[in-house]
């Protein structure tokens, strides 16, 4: 064996075991590197108990409730299987919208609503004109419409 | 035609001076229609409004950090490899290039976070690997530094580069690994990009024009490192005198 070869088996030797590392550290990790749980998750119990954390998902259409001092907002966060009342006091990010993705940071209370402290909105990876995005949506309505009149239920 | 005759430092010297200015070149003529469609051309977005228009630069200069380290830590390795000089060079050549596209990737991340998601800043899987990016960036080049004797110099950092290898793919597949606040990839190998076609020119101009600017940038500056390494060779004393 050439010195060569041998330095070149050590660093591919090396890159190997890192490799194997790595990925026994991000799969023992794998659950602490979520950024937020899912209702369902706190739902099944799997956030955690009396401290912090936050929750994502879509807020629910027609759910968001201004209060009457102005600053506080209610608002649903579903994942379209389980939901999650939540409170906020605060200003609220431009792109939170209903139906839209959302972040919340906060505490989970006894009576189950969740009180936020810091609410970010979550956007998706679709980019295109107001234009086509009302004609994907005037297509996909006009799609079910005549499924309704195609399709007996 | 011997493809290893530019291996070498003093042939290559004049090789990368003769290219450097053609991709500089490529690269304004690229990046002048690209900002052209970025800021005029292309359409607002149905829910960020004009906000999402850093994307033009932000995608280009994240997509170009993660290259541009596994091209430096290709090098790196094949210098540590087969004990090649350039190669060493190469990789200490385009350390530089890496950590400032890493750095525009994520300050113009935050100022598209404030207007969007709301924040600046958060600890999510993608922005914390990329802010990781950042400081191997960092430590590869302050390491390369620190060694005062090069070819000791070129083997600790090649080890630093190949090591941090890792964490490219971390970044890039950590939208889909974890929940993060960052959105998923609008342009994959695997499906049709989520983008309308105007946006997605720009988009790939702009990721060309910053290509060339690299290279340039990479070229010119491994011409400095070669004069810097091989100034007691005979050919770089000649060039001084002529």
């Amino acid at each position: 064996m050439k010195p060569r070869h041998k330095r070149i088996a050590l660093i591919v030797a090396g890159l190997a075991i890192l490799g194997i590392a790595v990925t026994l550290v991000l799969s023992a990790f794998n659950s602490n590197l979520v950024f937020f749980f899912t209702p369902t998750q706190v739902a099944a119990h799997e956030a955690p108990q009396g401290r912090n954390f936050r929750i994502g998902g879509l807020v629910e259409k027609g759910s968001v409730k201004r209060q009457p001092d102005g600053l506080t907002v209610r608002f649903i966060v579903t994942d379209t299987a389980r939901s999650v009342p939540v409170t906020f006091t605060g200003i609220l990010p431009d792109l939170f919208k209903e139906g839209k993705g959302v972040v919340a940071q906060g505490k989970l209370g006894a009576d189950g609503v969740f009180s936020a402290t810091e609410v970010l909105a979550k956007h998706d990876e679709n980019y295109m004109p107001p234009e086509a995005a009302d004609a994907v949506e005037r297509a996909n309505k006009a799609m079910k419409e005549s499924r309704k009149t195609l399709v007996k239920p | 035609m011997n493809w290893f005759k530019y291996s070498s430092p003093q042939t290559f010297y004049p090789l990368a001076g003769r290219m450097a200015p053609w991709f500089m070149g490529v690269a304004v003529v690229l990046a002048l229609p690209g900002l052209y469609i970025a800021l005029f051309a292309a359409p607002t977005d149905f829910q960020q409004g004009d906000a999402y228009r850093i994307i033009f630069i932000h995608v280009p200069a994240a997509w170009m950090s993660m290259l541009i380290y596994m091209v430096m830590a290709f090098w790196a390795g094949i210098g540590l490899a087969f004990n090649t000089r350039l190669s060493s060079m190469m990789a200490h050549a385009l350390a530089p290039t890496g950590a400032l596209m890493t750095f525009i990737a994520l300050w113009t991340g935050a100022f598209w976070g404030r207007p969007t998601w709301g924040a600046w800043w958060v600890w999510d899987a993608r922005l914390t690997s990329e802010l990781i990016l950042f400081f191997l960036y960092l430590g590869y080049m302050s390491l390369a530094a620190a060694i005062d004797d090069p070819r000791r110099a070129d083997k600790a950092s090649a080890v630093l580069a190949m090591v941090g290898a890792i964490n490219v793919p971390i970044i890039y597949f950590s939208v889909k690994w974890w929940n993060t606040l960052h959105q998923g990839s609008s342009v994959s190998l695997t499906r049709a990009p989520s983008m309308v076609s105007i946006m997605l020119t720009g988009m790939l101009v702009m990721v060309f024009a910053f290509w060339a600017y690299s290279i340039a940038a990479a070229l010119m500056r491994v011409r400095c490192e070669i004069l810097e390494r091989e100034r007691n060779a005979a050919w770089v004393k000649e060039l001084g005198g002529s």
